[in-house]
């Protein structure tokens, strides 16, 4: 066992742990806090894969700039006074049954998927994801997309104000 | 790295993220379980991409087969920020208007 497997297995617990905890915190802003670690913990999964442009954009991105407008909306929100009373127990359980049944379905599909038999993700070799190969085909074969994501991000930004702003 | 053991990651971080979707009544909460489930797809295609490269680099030591997947990668993180800013206006309206971000309370679209 090297020192990559090993990197791998302490990545994929502690996703796995600081998810959980994400979804049976109490407080949201415990929530928030436990969702960057996830964050951090995918991004060391693509720096395993040699995906380093995707590391660095997804720390920037989500665990910069989505969990900071998470954090300001509850902290506007002043969360103490609002949600105070919590599903029952029996629904509770209903949606941890639902999710894992979900999750037994996939587990035998994937274990005699053909496809996938004696596939390997290579981990450190591969330039692929690398900033230079990424531009060349972003700027070349993605140009429209990459061009039409702009005017989205404007449309979003109107809509926020627009839906955001008083009467 | 077995690509099986990735699929197994990603397919238990969605779970997760459905159970919370499923368990949970406030709304940003859920909001946050819904990320979770986007980056669990993220990282699926990220291991793809590194799988199909595997195949190619076989034949083709200077191939660049993979690079789809990972710009697709990106364009979902693109639009989900715009998103979750749209997302997040919206629940900000609707405390501003009920008081509450408990999705128990937002049943009735009008009004």
């Amino acid at each position: 066992m090297n020192i990559t497997q090993i990197l791998f297995w302490i990545l994929s617990g502690a996703a796995v742990i600081s998810a959980i905890m994400v979804v049976v915190s109490r407080n949201p802003i415990h929530s928030i806090l436990w969702l960057i670690v996830v964050f951090f913990c995918i991004s060391g999964h693509y720096i395993l894969l040699n995906a380093q442009f995707l590391a660095i954009v997804n720390l920037i991105v989500y665990a910069g700039a989505i969990m900071v407008l998470f954090l300001f909306v509850i902290m506007l929100m002043n969360p103490n006074k609002t949600n105070a009373q919590q599903k029952s127990l029996w629904k509770k359980l209903v949606g941890v049954i639902a999710g894992g049944c979900f999750l037994l379905t996939w587990i035998p599909l994937i274990k005699q998927a053909p496809e996938i038999h004696n596939k390997v993700a290579l981990l450190k070799d591969g330039n692929i994801g690398l900033i230079g190969n990424l531009g060349k085909v972003l700027f070349s074969d993605y140009l429209v997309p990459f061009e039409i994501t702009s005017v989205l991000f404007l449309s979003a930004m109107v809509g926020a104000v627009v839906i955001g702003k008083k009467e | 790295m077995p690509i099986e053991y990735y699929i197994f990651l990603s397919l238990a971080l969605f779970s997760i993220g459905i159970v919370g979707v499923l368990t949970r009544r406030n709304a940003i909460v859920v909001f946050m379980c819904i990320e979770l489930m986007l980056n669990a797809v993220n990282l699926l295609l990220v291991a793809f991409s590194k799988m199909y490269y595997a195949m190619a680099v076989v034949n083709n030591s200077a191939t660049t087969f993979g690079t789809d997947g990972q710009l697709f990668v990106f364009f979902i993180m693109v639009v989900a920020a715009a998103e979750v800013s749209v997302g997040l206006a919206i629940i900000v309206m609707m405390y501003r208007n009920t008081h509450s971000v408990d999705i128990n309370f937002l049943n009735r679209l009008k009004n």
